[in-house]
């Protein structure tokens, strides 16, 4: 018995060591956010800053434009969410509807998932050019609005909802769109839910897409914002650290509070 | 004719509801790879995006060019060191945290999961700025850490061996997160009696993990060593806000070779025939983890 709660300790101590050096990036960003200018050249460096400011924050907006830069990000993130209502109902069909050409679509969509990003950058590029999309919000976010993996995960949870319930829905006369939207949807909700945080994260971390079709700052993300903060204001550490703060702290709110739901859902897509 | 209108009917709904989703991965996943075969044979800049007339076909000139290429030959070398490096350092931290993390269930156990599990879910551009500062040489807190125990401050992201190795670790603490959930849930799905009964016969903790615990997370371990490799192979975003692929390319990837000559330089037939070597590389590797387990399965 002594051996196991030594045994235990010890497993014990080595989490809590790995837990704190997982987590030094996060104490140090936040520390140094709110350190005055002349604390950042400090030897030795201070965690916890002995004057502490709100300066560096209110500097994003008053000399940089993370306001729009905000607004941006919020467009992206509302779009996505129409996406991942697209890939509920092509999910949903692939599910629960017989038709000709079903499995033909459904391997033409999973075979999608294993293209590298690097391949169809430059030719999504020339469409989007082509398109004349290019420097549009459109642009920005059509190519990544639906996706094979969100699909694929949809219609595994909607195959075991019983057909029954669906041909008693039509029995009473329900249109197939209100069966989608008032049976089907309250029915996936947890999946959903979970979706929607991964979409959420996603799309407010987008940054690669948006740096390539955007050339006016009128249509930088925070990504993009930030990016360009780091390379106009690369000695000035107290902005960057703030600009850090503002787009890594609401993701972190955000995942507290879901983290039960969203670690729940990769065990029920079937990770195990 | 009325045997189709009664078909098409009968089918509208469910055409209807992957319609978009199908013309959106068609136009922008499936005609891009075509597209992309097309260019990577072409000598396709910015002067033929004006005007498709001055696009003009250059056989396998691209592919030849390319093994010729020092930039290129460094970013196959690099992406090289990555994956082997980076793939076995994420399987066995992710694996290592997962078994930690499975040890107890109080609340202790549950606040760290979510802990580790933070890094994955940041920005990649907020990390980069953060890690940047953390690794810088005159104020960064690594080399203050490192004076501690009389270590010499080290140029982090100048020197050229170090810098690869300040970006697998940037990317491995980025990495345990996810995985660590994959081997998570693996090791919930192990049934308890299987420990029992080991433990009947005498089994101890080192044991019962040598010969239950791990070969029982097989299936876990090569699922993520396949998506770790892929990832590994396509490294782009940690040198691309990073060190943009330098000091002297030390850090420079393919991936980022790729998006250099594409959207830097506009050379994107050159940047074509670049993805696809990267692809294939991808192939070639997935396969060979397929055959590796299939063996292995058959022992």
């Amino acid at each position: 018995m002594a051996v196991k709660k030594i045994e235990k300790g010890v497993m014990i101590a080595l989490l809590i060591l790995g837990g704190i050096l997982m987590m030094v990036p996060f104490i140090w960003m936040l520390g140094s956010s709110f350190k005055p200018e002349n604390e950042f050249t400090a030897i030795p460096p201070t965690i916890i800053p002995h004057h502490p400011t709100w300066n560096n924050y209110s500097r994003l907006f008053t000399e940089m434009d993370f306001l729009v830069y905000l607004k941006n990000t919020l467009i992206i993130v509302i779009c996505s969410f129409v996406g991942l209502l697209l890939n509920a109902l092509a999910g949903y069909a692939f599910a629960k509807f017989e038709f000709p050409g079903k499995n033909g679509f459904f391997y033409l969509i999973l075979a999608t998932m294993m293209i590298p990003g690097q391949v169809t950058m430059i030719p999504t590029y020339l469409i989007i050019n082509k398109m004349g999309l290019v420097n549009t919000m459109a642009g920005i976010v059509l190519p990544g609005l639906v996706g094979a993996f969100g699909i694929f995960l949809f219609r595994q949870f909607m195959a075991t909802i019983p057909t029954d319930l669906m041909e008693a829905a039509r029995l009473d006369g329900a249109g197939e769109f209100r069966i989608f939207f008032r049976l089907i949807l309250p029915i996936v909700k947890p999946v959903f839910a979970v979706q929607a945080i991964l979409t959420f994260i996603g799309a407010w971390n987008s940054f690669l897409w948006p740096l390539i079709i955007a050339n006016d700052e009128k249509l930088y993300t925070l990504s993009v914002g930030l990016s360009l903060l780091k390379g106009q204001y690369g000695t000035e550490f107290g902005l960057q650290m703030a600009g850090a703060a503002f787009m890594v702290i609401p993701i972190i709110i955000i995942f507290t509070f879901f983290q039960k739901h969203i670690i729940e859902g990769y065990t029920i897509s079937g990770m195990k | 004719m009325r045997e189709f209108a009664k078909q098409w009917n009968k089918n509208k709904y469910p055409y209807m509801f992957i319609a978009p989703a199908v013309l959106l991965l068609v136009v922008f996943s499936i005609i891009p790879i075509i597209i992309a075969l097309v260019i990577s044979f072409t000598n396709m800049d910015l002067i033929g995006l004006a005007d498709y007339s001055n696009i003009r076909g250059v056989g396998l000139d691209n592919y030849i060019n390319i093994f010729k290429d020092p930039v290129f030959l460094k970013s196959l070398f690099n992406t090289f060191i990555y994956v082997i490096v980076g793939v076995p350092l994420v399987v066995i931290c992710a694996m290592a945290v997962a078994l930690l993390l499975n040890y107890g269930t109080s609340w202790l156990f549950k606040t760290f999961r979510v802990i580790y599990y933070m890094p994955s879910i940041t920005n990649i551009v907020a990390v980069a700025v953060v890690w940047g500062y953390l690794y810088n040489g005159s104020y960064g807190l690594f080399n203050y850490m490192l004076s501690w125990f009389g270590i010499p401050a080290q140029q982090w992201l100048q020197d050229p061996t170090l810098a690869k190795f300040s970006l697998i670790l940037l990317a491995l603490w980025k990495a345990i997160g996810l995985n660590m959930i994959i081997f998570l849930a693996a090791l919930q799905g192990i049934p308890r009696s299987y420990y029992e009964a080991a433990e009947i016969d005498g089994a101890t903790g080192w044991k019962k993990l040598r010969y239950i615990t791990i070969p029982l997370l097989s299936f876990a371990t090569f699922f993520v060593t396949i998506t770790t490799l892929i990832g590994w192979i396509q490294f782009f975003e940690e040198p691309f806000v990073m060190t943009k692929g330098g000091p002297l390319n030390a850090t420079m990837s393919l991936a980022l070779f790729i998006y250099n000559n594409g959207f830097k330089l506009s050379n994107f037939g050159y940047a074509a025939s670049g993805s696809f070597v990267l692809f294939v590389i991808i192939i070639l590797a997935t396969i060979v983890q397929f055959a590796v387990r299939k063996k292995e399965v058959e022992y």
